[in-house]
């Protein structure tokens, strides 16, 4: 047993030696520039909606979000969206159009299997605990800061 | 100005998602969650709105505002319902994202056929 553990961290540290390394400085700067770019085209939707459709600086993102997931579709039903993600990294995955390219990409890959079994069931596949931790993590965090509001008398 | 502090701040968010998966060694559905919560935890402090009116998209494109959203509605109509809000009220400002993300993916899908 003791034998075969050994074995194990042997294999372990010689797959570890021979995975390729992460250029995590290069990676690092194409997360930057591509997210900051991202949120750049973002601030320039948001401004189109506060000048045209009286949205506040708070409530300008709501509609921002929609037209970039809106793009995000068309980038990735066209096969766009997989070639930069390839080159950015997280600086695709975390702003929301990385929300929309995992809901979007899910549907479209899985519509060969129908639109209920296939699309509808596997559209939540990758969002899915995004969503799941983000609900649940805001409504502790909620809860709690009302009852202390509650408690505190304010 | 604004845009430069959107470039800076949301490229920023996006160098600390990298680090998590290069570094923690996160898949990115992980990643992803750990930055909602994440936002959601600044929302909760009431950190994540002076975040928006300084650095604007900056702040409200990456999805740790999604996080940030969930609480605001949340509290907000749990001030005026008490603690039954804190639930009725979750979706009141984040719909768009989700409603957005589900009606393109239904498009996506019917435009679209899978590729390979």
């Amino acid at each position: 047993m003791a034998n075969q553990t050994s074995q194990a961290k042997k294999y372990k540290d010689y797959e570890a030696s021979k995975l390729p390394k992460r250029p995590i400085l290069i990676n690092c700067l194409k997360a930057f520039f591509i997210g900051g770019l991202i949120c750049v085209i973002g601030q320039f939707i948001s401004l189109f909606y506060m000048y045209f459709f009286n949205f506040t600086e708070q409530t300008a993102g709501n509609p921002t979000v929609a037209t970039l997931i809106f793009i995000t579709m068309l980038l990735t039903g066209f096969g766009i969206y997989n070639k930069i993600a390839q080159f950015a990294g997280a600086g695709t995955a975390v702003p929301v159009t990385g929300f929309g390219n995992a809901v979007i990409s899910a549907a479209i890959e899985h519509r060969t299997e129908g639109f209920v079994q296939g699309v509808g069931g596997n559209m939540f596949k990758l969002a899915g605990s995004v969503i799941l931790f983000g609900t649940f993590s805001a409504f502790v965090i909620a809860l709690i800061k009302t009852i202390f509001s509650y408690w505190s008398g304010t | 100005m604004v845009f430069l502090w959107s470039f800076l701040i949301g490229g920023l968010i996006c160098v600390i998602g990298q680090l998590m998966f290069d570094v923690l060694k996160l898949t990115p559905g992980q990643t992803l969650s750990t930055l909602v919560v994440i936002g959601a935890i600044l929302g909760g402090f009431g950190l994540y709105e002076p975040l928006i009116d300084f650095a604007g998209a900056g702040a409200t494109v990456p999805i740790t505002s999604f996080g940030n959203s969930l609480v605001t509605g949340a509290l907000e109509e749990a001030k005026q319902h008490g603690i039954i809000g804190v639930v009725t009220g979750m979706f009141e400002v984040t719909s768009s994202g989700i409603s957005a993300a589900i009606i393109f993916g239904m498009i996506g899908a019917l435009l679209f056929k899978p590729k390979g």
